[in-house]
């Protein structure tokens, strides 16, 4: 699958240009499901990108595990959720040096929630790259109770956490990594136009 | 420029080439604060000729009871700080523009790494005050020459996080090993001569670091050279540039207004339009880039002189 393209929107909508090697320099490369497919183009590109590398990888029923071990990185894990695979990622984070690249690829919410770890543990935001791959599912944030849903594709959606339909907002949380959800019925309630498919 | 006239309540030389000033009020009364990293430009009146430098602050930036500077003695400049360790002294009147900061701290950094070269220490002494204060933590790195030369001695303070490098005693400074063992977060800022400057520059490069975590500054006096004429198009006044004197100086000189900030090259302030050039124009500045410079349309007269047959500028 191609890196996904996605329509012009407000100017805070977080882009994902594409992964450009920045050699050798130590990295993790983090990935879900479609994303592994970016991390092996950019190893294409560059093989020196792998010299100090570790992936994390989260196949969510994606058959590119043994593809993406089989290129050789120094270190290479497979986690069968983000969740669980962050303490791995904070752990490298802790150790790393100015210097450190991050190379993200996949959905939306990885790509957001990794990039929140690591700006919080002080990864200049310039470090940090990405490229979209996969599902446009979102991560989205009920701006209402501040729970969480994962994986979003429809708009509106019902928050996982306090019931409200929400409606899908552009706006998006970089503390977060997450897009904010805005009640669809406050000034009506009860009428909720139809949901539709999210589209890029 | 706002500008205060201020008494020279001590002058006291550091090494051989070092003098500290110190300015205060002379009914007392307060200055106002800067931030570490604050210049101010000092005016010397030497005979008819009207000297403005910039000096970087070394005092406390929150200590309102004066400001001290440390002025290096180039012999080989255009005599400002010739001027400042023979002919000022203790008790006089000088006038001081206000503090203007063109190099401060990137307070949003985890970690804040000072590279120091030579009497380019004088800025980071009036930062680690600051950091000190709001309890940031930061490396200072100092390299100097010999230890007779190294006025930074007598100016920082003993602690854990300010490291000496004499070069002369075998103590040189291992950048690569420096910048690659920095935590997430750090910015590192470098003040020296313009080699020092570079080799950060490239270190920072070959390890990628981000270009938004590296500050640096130059100390960059405008340097002497030939004499030149200069036709200001707009005043309808054609002037002549001494060997020791900028032309901004000169323009000054003559009575007309020109704007300028920095004094140093750095700041974009004095930008000028050229709008004849037949000759060579001596770029020393760290303002314009190439492109600017290949299309022979700007100058920066607070450094940049010009060799050749006619220049007009849009002043
Ligand atoms: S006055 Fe700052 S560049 Fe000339």
């Amino acid at each position: 699958m191609p890196a996904t393209k996605f329509s012009p929107s407000i100017t805070s909508r977080p882009v994902y240009p594409g992964l450009v090697s920045r050699g050798a320099a130590p990295s993790l490369m983090v990935a879900d499901a479609e994303g592994a497919e970016a991390l092996i183009d950019l190893v294409e590109r560059d093989p020196a990108v792998l010299d100090a590398a570790h992936i994390v990888y989260v196949p969510a029923g994606a058959p590119f595990g043994a593809r993406l071990s089989a290129l050789g990185a120094r270190l290479c894990h497979e986690a069968p959720s983000l969740s669980a695979a962050l303490p791995r990622i904070r752990a490298a984070l802790a150790e790393a040096r100015m210097g450190f690249q991050l190379y993200l690829a996949g959905t939306e919410g990885l790509i957001g929630r990794v990039a929140a770890e690591a700006v919080s543990a002080g990864l200049p935001l310039d470090a940090i790259q990405s490229e979209h791959r996969g599902s446009i599912a979102r991560r989205m944030q009920c701006v209402h109770c501040k729970g969480i849903t994962e994986d979003v594709a429809t708009d509106p959606f019902v928050c996982a956490h306090c019931g409200l339909t929400l409606f899908v907002r552009d706006h998006y949380s970089r503390r977060l990594g997450a897009f904010q959800g805005v009640c669809v019925d406050a000034e009506t309630p009860g009428i909720v136009p139809a949901s539709q498919e999210i589209r890029p | 420029m706002t500008a205060l006239t201020l008494r020279v309540a001590a002058k006291e030389p550091l090494t051989p080439l070092v003098t500290r000033f110190r300015f205060e009020h002379p009914e007392g009364a307060r200055l106002p604060l800067f931030s570490g990293g604050a210049h101010v430009v000092v005016e010397m009146t030497d005979g008819n000729q009207l000297r403005r430098n910039a000096y970087s602050l070394i005092s406390d930036p929150n200590d309102g009871s004066g400001y001290e500077i440390a002025v290096r003695r180039e012999d080989a400049g255009r005599g400002g700080s010739r001027f400042m360790h023979g002919r000022v002294a203790a008790g006089d009147l000088i006038r001081v523009g206000a503090p203007v900061n063109l190099f401060s701290l990137d307070l949003r950094a985890r970690k804040h790494l000072m590279i120091a070269g030579g009497i380019g220490v004088t800025p980071f002494l009036a930062q680690i005050r600051q950091l000190d204060r709001l309890g940031q933590p930061y490396e200072l790195r100092y390299a100097a020459r010999s230890r007779a030369e190294a006025a930074g001695l007598r100016l920082l303070p003993r602690s854990p996080r300010v490291h000496v490098h004499i070069s002369d005693e075998g103590g040189r400074m291992d950048l690569g090993g420096l910048l690659a063992g920095q935590p997430l977060g750090t910015h590192v800022y470098t003040c020296g001569p313009e080699g020092l400057i570079a080799a950060v520059e490239e270190t920072a490069a070959r390890l990628r670091w981000p270009r938004a975590a590296l500050h640096s500054e130059a100390f960059l006096a405008p340097p002497p050279g030939r004499p030149f004429t200069v036709r200001l198009a707009r005043s309808g006044i054609t002037i002549e540039v001494g060997p020791h004197e900028s032309l901004l100086e000169a323009i000054e000189a003559a009575g007309v207004d020109a704007p300028w900030l920095c004094r140093g090259g750095a700041c974009g302030q004095c930008e000028t339009a050229v709008l004849s050039c037949r000759g060579e124009i001596e770029h020393h500045d760290h303002w314009l880039d190439a492109g600017d410079r290949a299309s022979r349309t700007k100058i920066m007269p607070c450094v940049s002189r010009f060799a050749g047959e006619e220049l007009i500028l849009d002043r």
